[in-house]
């Protein structure tokens, strides 16, 4: 115990000693670490900005998504397929999932009355697909029950009401053999510039208030729409966001219970499941290549250093030993100076890797943006400190083992 | 059982041009504790060796050496080591003070390498020992800051203070002015005789040997008793250098020197 204590008091003297010598070997060292953790947590970030991306596309990994098309153009539509969806929910105790309707509704905009892309949607699909309104919110179950419908639109939508913001909270109108009302509650990005209005409405809103062919006739419940008598039917896509490692199987046996609900279609259920590795590995193995390297560089500076100062504290070792210091203490004592130096090198480097990881401009950096912004990378914390410790440890071998052949006479004499 | 006894001790070294250098031959003496020795010589006459033997720090290449007893070549080196640290204390004649480390840093750095309350209490023990020596008031100063006296002195705390069964003194007042270094042998005889310690002196100032209660000359190798008489213009049968003066060093003739340094530490 006071062997170990003793070792490690010792190195602390010899560093607060040769503070600048320390300094300047430890720079390259602290560089390092940061170099490691931080390209680390960039890495993470990154990783983490790419999978919202694709999650904002496709949804969130795993997300099945299950179509349903006739076989043949003169099949009826299925019935219940609003129960089908929430039997499935029920019996694969799916936590979120959103039906998606592609369709249209006529909106009185102030230069007439368009045909408008509406999407009619369960307010989950804001969790499936990250969807964060620019301005005001995304739906709430709670909307669901609103007297009256509640929109989330797009920018180009706004703008063709001559608004920027939702601060006059905009009301529009739907339909135009009977109209209604609804409200403006969010405002989403336009996917691209010059987009055409388009706009987000609560499923079973849609079908309560605006009607399968957009009008707002107020068909009253929900089920199979069609917005032109020419088209074929067509049922909802549904969004199932399920676990990753039940989602093969959970996929199959969705697609079987649907198939049986829905006789003359064709249910096909895929998912988004994608591989992201490769990515991961290559800025990973980046990350440790620069690292790696400036440990190299810091590493070869301390052991310079270090060679140095032991020749010059050869004295020094000799009246240690005079004192009772044995070889094996000289050696792990001038090992120790070497690794406290890096351990607090790599303390330094980690915290200056927290500080810039904290204070980068996500937005700016990430395009769109980190909704789960990862949390700072420990295990790549517990790396650079780990890699800095073990280049202390290599560094000082070099000059302990020069120390510890040191003869005792001679080196008092020196 | 004396503290410290060599019998028929040699030491040896092969030259470059492997020839042997026989630096003692036949060294035979006792030391009991709390006894003070000193050992006479010229430069060059294997007085460093000798108290590195004595020391553990060197060992012999024949005879044998007892430590209270025990054989010391039978001690593996990390027990030697140990030894050294726990039973020795060294006073070296350029100090050897650690640079960049306060009075108070120098006399704890052997307290380092104890056990137990020795180690746990090192800054009291270090601070105890400066104030015994003088110093109470000087324990945060620089060693450059500090006299050649006050720095032999810092030397002496720190090899007394983990409280050593032998101090081994090599030409302690060799840097110091002559009232200084009559400070320094004062100081060192009088904690050595508090503490017990046996007091092992090698100088080739006969005035510091005068002290000593026993004296040895060590010539050629050779280790022999003396009869040191102050007012004697004679060490032996070899006659002393001319001043002689109370307070001024009296040397040994050229004659006592067998090899100088360059041949020894070749």
């Amino acid at each position: 115990m006071t062997g170990v204590v003793g070792a490690i008091v010792e190195a602390w003297g010899e560093l607060r000693i040769h503070k600048l010598r320390v300094l300047l070997a430890l720079i390259g060292v602290a560089c390092a670490v940061t170099a490691i953790t931080g390209v680390t947590a960039l890495v993470s970030m990154l990783n983490q900005a790419f999978t919202e991306q694709t999650e904002r596309q496709s949804g969130r990994s795993v997300t099945l998504n299950v179509n349903a098309w006739p076989r043949d153009a003169g099949a009826a539509a299925p019935a219940g397929w609003d129960e089908a969806f929430e039997r499935t929910l029920e019996r694969y105790d799916i936590t979120y999932a959103s039906r998606n309707e592609w369709t249209q509704a006529l909106v009185r905009f102030p230069d007439g009355t368009r045909a408008t892309q509406v999407q009619a949607v369960d307010a989950d699909l804001g969790t499936i697909n990250r969807i964060v309104p620019e301005q005001g919110r995304w739906f709430t179950d709670a909307d669901e029950s609103a007297l009256a419908p509640t929109l989330v639109v797009n920018e180009a939508f706004l703008h063709a009401y001559g608004l920027t913001d939702l601060s006059s909270r905009p009301i529009v109108a739907l339909g135009d053999r009977s109209p209604v009302t609804a409200s403006v509650i969010g405002v989403l990005h336009d996917d691209w510039p010059g987009a055409e209005p388009s706009a987000y409405v609560l499923y079973e809103q849609f079908h309560r208030w605006i009607g399968p062919d957009g009008s707002g006739a107020q068909s009253g419940g929900s089920g199979p729409t069609t917005a032109d008598p020419m088209m074929p039917v067509q049922v909802p896509t549904m969004f199932l966001w399920v676990p990753a490692d039940r989602s093969a199987a959970i996929g199959e046996s969705i697609a079987r219970d649907l198939q049986a609900d829905a006789p003359g279609w064709q249910v096909e259920v895929m998912d988004n499941a994608f591989d992201d590795g490769g990515l991961d590995k290559a800025t990973t193995w980046v990350g440790i290549g620069v690292g790696g390297f400036a440990l190299l560089l810091g590493g070869l500076g301390l052991v310079n250093i270090a060679l140095v100062t032991v020749r010059y504290r050869i004295r020094e070792i000799g009246i240690r030993r005079s004192f009772g210091a044995t070889s094996g203490r000289v050696f792990f004592g001038v090992l120790l100076e070497s690794v406290v130096a890096t351990v607090v090198a790599g303390l330094v480097g980690v915290v200056l890797a927290v500080a810039i990881i904290k204070n980068i401009p996500v937005e700016r950096v990430f395009g769109g943006g980190i909704q789960d912004m990862p949390p700072f990378p420990f295990s790549a914390a517990l790396v650079g400190m780990a890699a800095a410790v073990a280049v202390g440890a290599l560094a000082g071998l070099i000059p302990a083992t020069f120390a510890v052949r040191v003869k005792v006479i001679d080196a008092i004499r020196y | 059982m004396s503290l410290l006894e060599l019998t028929d001790v040699t030491r040896s070294v092969r030259l470059p041009d492997d020839r042997l250098l026989h630096i003692l031959q036949g060294v035979t003496v006792a030391v009991d504790a709390g006894e003070h020795v000193a050992i006479v010589g010229r430069s060059g006459t294997g007085k460093s060796t000798l108290l590195n033997i004595l020391g553990l720090l060197d060992a012999p290449t024949s005879g044998q050496y007892l430590l209270e007893g025990v054989p010391i070549g039978k001690l593996s080196n990390g027990d030697r080591t140990r030894r050294r640290g726990r039973d020795f204390g060294f006073v070296f004649q350029q100090f050897n003070l650690l640079p960049g480390r306060t009075a108070l840093e120098n006399v704890c750095a052997p307290l380092l390498y104890a056990r137990g309350r020795q180690f746990w209490s090192r800054t009291r023990l270090a601070a105890e020992m400066l104030e015994r020596v003088g110093l109470g008031d000087r324990v945060d100063t620089m060693p450059d800051k500090l006299s050649g006296g006050e720095q032999q002195r810092v030397a002496i705390a720190r090899a007394l203070v983990r409280g050593p069964r032998v101090i081994l003194a090599d030409e302690p007042t060799g840097a110091l002015d002559v009232d200084t270094g009559g400070e320094v042998m004062d100081l060192l005889d009088e904690i050595a005789s508090q503490t017990g310690a046996a007091l092992v002196t090698i100088t080739h100032d006969l005035a510091v040997a005068s002290r000593a209660e026993r004296q040895f000359r060590l010539a050629e190798g050779v280790l022999v008793p003396i009869s040191l008489d102050t007012s004697s213009e004679w060490v032996g049968d070899v006659p002393l250098v001319a001043d002689r003066s109370s307070h001024t060093e009296r040397r040994l003739p050229d004659a006592l020197v067998s090899v100088d340094d360059s041949e020894l530490h070749a």
